[in-house]
């Protein structure tokens, strides 16, 4: 049987006041959203805290999807079922629907979160990736309502480690609107379904109005120490007319600079080569959107 | 610390550890095993319940955080001696062989339901996708997950 290691339950009832409990309570203490990260940590004893702050209670204040004209907000409590079963979302940026009908199971959906996903910063998340491709910041809040706006490559500092400090709160992720015609999609690779990924990958494109790629944007995840953007994709892409040549050129690319490791989901040469592919596949797919 | 849920529509209060995961609570604390434990790795499914009307996998569920909180599990269904469509279903198609994922599937199945009385079977096999049965090869949980759509369409 796993259980945790003893520890304090606390429930929050809204932002500030988890964020006073945190700084009361310094690093003995874990915020828990949906817990299908966390729990399963404690259970198997890789993570013991003394106390838990349960912040499921702040559903209300940080479960949000708000489409603005320049800028999409998502609070850090929005639940992956919300963000896959959004229609406005998925107009905006399809990358979000493609990626949440392979993350987990609908079960486990009912209760993960955004928040929890990015914070957890497992290589493999599958959020993380999305938010990564779409150029997404962080919100981050500490004590006496001190705020702060960080890049997600600032974010993720490494495997399981971000830039949020002991006694702050990521409450909202923000993904600019650009003025071009966008597609976005997202493709995994996994074992079986509601797997973590072997490979997945996103791309984003924006296109100008004579056509041309105004800027686009590839991530992936599962294969390094953090999925990434890969800033040589989009250089070599600014500019360009979309072609299947270009893709072809974004997926040696990506294959190059990834870093996967062998382990029991496949050889690093596979998953090179899934990176490779997938990145070709979201960028076709990505562009076609953008065309219609 | 002490918790107060709501199961199958009785208030339970009861002194529990902080640690202690809702399905354990179930079992343990309330003696309602009709919810099962599995894979304990939020895989198998086998422990879903309802919690505020969504189903749950309860080993990655503190009791604690279902505080004040609605949860509804298999023992929940049967109107007295009256099953549950959903219920009626895996019995009348051979939903269940050894029974062991049944109160699991039961919980999300009925949720499908209410959710779209009408599901295909590439809806329903998505719906349990989560959720792992060793012996039936899923085939006839479809057809009982349909056989209650029938039913309870017609029966309205
Ligand atoms: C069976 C199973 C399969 C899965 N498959 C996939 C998959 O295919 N792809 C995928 O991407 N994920 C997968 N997941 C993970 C799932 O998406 C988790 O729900 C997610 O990783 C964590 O979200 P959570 O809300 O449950 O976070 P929690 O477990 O509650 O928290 C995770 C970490 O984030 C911290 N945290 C949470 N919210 C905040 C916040 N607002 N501010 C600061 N810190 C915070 C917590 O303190 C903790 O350290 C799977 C999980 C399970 C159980
Ligand atoms: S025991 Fe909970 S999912 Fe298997
Ligand atoms: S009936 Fe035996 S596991 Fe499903």
């Amino acid at each position: 049987m796993q259980v945790p290691a003893p520890f304090e339950y606390e429930r929050a009832t809204s932002v500030d006041q988890a964020i006073g409990l945190l700084e009361r309570l310094g690093n003995s203490a874990r915020l828990v959203a949906g817990g299908h990260s966390l729990l399963p940590m404690m259970k198997l004893r890789l993570a013991n805290f003394e106390y838990l702050i349960d912040i499921n209670d702040l559903h209300g204040e940080l479960g949000y999807i708000r489409l603005g004209a320049g800028e999409v907000r998502i609070g850090a409590m929005t639940r992956h079922r919300e963000l896959l079963e959004s229609d406005a979302l998925a107009e905006v940026f399809p990358i979000f629907r493609d990626a949440e009908r392979v993350i987990a199971d609908p079960i486990v959906r009912n209760r993960g979160t955004l928040g929890g996903s990015l914070c957890q910063a497992d290589p493999s998340e599958d959020l993380s990736a999305v938010c990564t491709t779409l150029d997404a910041s962080c919100v981050i809040r500490g004590p006496r309502n001190t705020e702060r706006v960080v890049s997600m490559e600032e974010f993720h500092v490494g495997p399981y480690e971000t830039a949020v400090a002991d006694n702050e709160i990521l409450t909202e992720i923000r993904i600019p609107v650009k003025p071009y015609a966008s597609g976005s999609a997202y493709a995994k690779v996994e074992r079986r379904a509601g797997d973590w990924a072997v490979v997945s990958a996103g791309a984003a494109i924006w296109l100008d109005a004579a056509g041309r790629i105004a800027d686009a944007r590839v991530g992936l995840a599962a294969v390094g120490p953090n999925t990434t953007g890969i800033p040589e994709i989009s250089a070599a892409l600014r500019g360009q007319e979309p072609a299947e040549a270009l893709y072809e050129l974004a997926g040696a690319i990506a294959a190059r600079t990834c870093d996967p490791v062998t382990d029991t989901r496949g050889s690093a040469d596979y998953k090179r080569h899934l990176a490779d592919e997938l990145t070709r596949r979201t960028l076709r797919t990505a562009v076609s959107r953008a065309r219609s | 610390m002490q918790v107060t849920v709501t199961v199958n529509g009785v208030e339970y209060t009861k002194e529990i550890e902080g640690r202690l995961l809702l399905v354990h609570f179930l079992r343990d604390v309330l003696g309602l095993t009709g919810t099962h434990w599995g894979c304990d790795t939020s895989n198998c499914g086998t422990c879903v319940v309802w919690m505020d009307g969504e189903p749950v996998k309860s080993c990655t569920v503190l009791a604690a955080m279902a505080g004040g909180r609605e949860v509804r599990t298999v023992e929940g269904l049967a109107n007295g001696a009256e099953l549950d469509p959903i219920q009626e279903g895996f019995r009348q198609c051979h939903g269940l062989q050894c029974g062991f994922c049944t109160p699991g599937m039961l919980m999300t199945c009925r949720h499908l339901l209410d959710k779209n009385p009408d599901p295909t079977e590439g809806e329903i096999r998505e719906a349990i996708s989560g959720q792992i049965c060793r012996c039936t090869g899923y085939s006839s949980i479809v057809r009982s997950v349909r056989w209650a759509a029938v039913h309870e369409a017609a029966s309205k």
